[in-house]
């Protein structure tokens, strides 16, 4: 039951009269809020107009020179990136979860192991991924800086997120659900499979799209596993940046602040696009 | 035959949730196989508490950009941490249902903006209005510290807010009923009880800050020396592997890594202490 504060403003004041603290703690608080949502806006406002101009025809010419800084080689191998990574993660996550869910005994030493070990994946930080594939992907399985090494590494840095939405969604199919299926003589997979991943599918492709986010403004990870080549690869063994990296090496390099100021702009409609999305999602999930 | 596929998918759907199990396992083992060698070459006490870092030489003192971590990160709680506790009160505890869903999803917005977007943020305003205020470089740890308060305020936000809504009700009524203001109820009852969570909110957003490397670097200047001040540049451990990672061969390289294998722990530090204030919490209710 929600509690109805029925004080008139001028009553308000009066109570704050008779209490300075609460009056100050009360400026503290929208004084914050005010902030936080300010600085949001402000920096969106400020990028999109601010870039809005530097978007020419030529930044979405397909092959990179150094005279036009052409964003739409990075685009691509975005969303290559973001296909490979989810092709491998979504079913690893999900299948993760399924154990952890429909199979595991709740409390045992390996699901309690598991929970551990994915708390600590999602609090490492991407620079660490970055070096780990480095090492493990691109040295010692000798793929080199490489489409394939930087996926690789994207999989384990995004599994973590992907089991926990899954997670989550497979608890909130009811149980009735699954014994109605376990009633009609359906197997344990079956069940899995039939009714209980269908119901839990709103959920999970909200994970999904959180990852993505995640992928799409990843660099740190990225830098030193898929390299910086500003062109298409040929395949996935080949070196190449996604947006988010050749924003950092446009900005770092200094030559062409026009240009990363477009790509901001690019990167933060996709950010926003994937935010809209989810938000869309989520509102499904509540009424369905 | 289906009892086959039944076990068979079964054993397939252990194996997929043992690879985050194994994955912590190999980044362990990976960093510190290749970390650790160097730190014996060059010694434990002259790595951690050598105070100059120059490859070229081959010296590898690594305390400018534990320093350098350190002293951004404080900066970032001191600015990030006011902004959004009150912030957290006021989703919690003032905000009128009608803009609270706009307000969250604008909540993720800022946490799903990338770090390099938020970089080249702080490099074309922060940086140049603290060049025109000072009238010198403006790359410093004040900028980095300014815009890691930024980018810590939804993981803070979050947890906090998460921390205050699973405050009993009864809390804040019973302290309005003895007589209490609205801000005295929130603030010395309902804040009191969250105390843990708020902490592990904040622990989070340490963790967050010291693992930032993308917006770190474009603004902080990366002066690879111990940091002299606020209005200086400074390099933190993360923008050192990123910085010298692309040219570094052999000790050099592996100076790097060791360099990764100090954040690491860090950061393992970081979630422990998470863990534990999340079991406080739950124990505690």
């Amino acid at each position: 039951m929600e509690i109805k504060n029925t004080q008139t403003l001028g009553q308000k004041l009066k109570a704050y009269t008779k209490s300075p603290l609460s009056a100050f703690l009360a400026a503290l608080v929208l004084l914050s809020a005010v902030i936080t949502f300010a600085v949001l806006i402000f920096l969106i406002v400020f990028i999109l107009i601010e870039g809005v101009r530097y978007i020419t025809p030529d930044l979405f010419s397909f092959t990179y020179t150094s005279g036009n800084a052409s964003l739409m080689p990075a685009l691509i191998n975005t969303l290559t990136m973001t296909a490979v990574s989810l092709l491998i993660a979504v079913p690893l996550g999900v299948f993760a979860a399924i154990f952890l869910v429909e199979y595991a005994k709740r409390g045992s030493k390996l699901v309690n192991l598991i929970r551990i070990m994915a708390e600590t994946l999602s609090g490492i930080p991407s620079i660490v991924y970055g070096l780990f594939g480095l090492l493990f992907f691109a040295t010692a399985l000798k793929w080199g800086y490489s489409m394939l090494s930087g996926s690789f590494t994207l999989v384990i840095m995004i599994l973590p997120l992907i089991m926990r939405t899954t997670e989550e969604a497979l608890k909130a199919v009811p149980d009735s659900y699954r014994e109605a299926s376990f009633g009609l003589g359906a197997g344990k997979l079956r069940t899995v499979f039939r009714i209980v991943l269908p119901a839990a599918i709103p959920g999970i492709l909200a994970g999904v799209i959180l990852a993505t986010g995640r992928i799409v403004g990843e660099t740190a990870a990225l830098i030193y596993t898929a390299g910086t080549v500003a062109q298409i690869p040929k395949n996935l063994m080949g070196s190449g940046r996604t947006l988010a990296v050749h924003m950092y090496a446009l900005s770092s390099e200094g030559l062409h602040m026009n240009q990363a100021y477009a790509t901001a702009v690019i990167l933060l409609l996709i950010v926003l696009f994937i935010n809209w999305l989810s938000g869309f999602i989520a509102k499904r999930i509540v009424r369905g | 035959m289906n009892n086959l596929k039944e076990k068979g998918m079964k054993i397939i759907f252990l194996i997929a949730a043992c690879t985050s199990v194994l994955a912590v396992a190999m980044i362990c083992l990976f960093l510190f196989a290749n970390g650790l060698p160097a730190i014996r070459e060059i010694g434990i006490f002259e790595f951690l508490l050598g105070e100059r870092w120059k490859p070229s030489n081959s010296i590898y003192g690594v305390l400018p950009m534990i320093l350098g971590s350190i002293y951004v990160t404080a900066g970032a709680i001191v600015i990030g941490v006011p902004i959004a506790f009150f912030t957290a009160v006021f989703m919690a505890r003032y905000c009128p249902g009608k803009i609270y869903k706009p307000l969250q999803s604008a909540m993720n917005l800022l946490a799903g903006i990338p770090s390099v977007v938020y970089g080249f943020f702080g490099l074309v305003l922060i940086v140049p209005a603290i060049r025109s205020i000072t009238g010198r470089d403006g790359r410093t740890m004040l900028a980095a510290s300014l815009l890691l308060g930024i980018m810590i305020l939804p993981t803070v936000i979050g947890v906090t807010e998460a921390a205050l809504r699973s405050v009993p009700e009864s809390y804040y009524e019973g302290a309005l009923a003895l007589g209490a203001t609205h801000e005295q109820s929130v603030f010395f009852s309902v804040v009191p009880a969250a105390k843990s969570g708020i902490v592990a909110g904040i622990v989070l957003g340490i963790g967050r800050a010291i693992g930032e490397t993308m917006a770190v670097i474009m603004v902080a200047g990366n002066q690879a020396r111990m940091p002299r001040g606020i209005l200086k540049g400074l390099r933190t451990l993360t923008s050192n592997i990123v910085l010298e990672m692309g040219y570094a061969a052999d000790l050099h390289r592996e100076a790097l890594i060791a360099t990764g294998v100090v954040l690491f722990v860090f950061i393992l530090i970081i979630n422990l202490a998470v863990s534990l204030l999340n079991r406080r919490t739950q124990n505690g209710n």
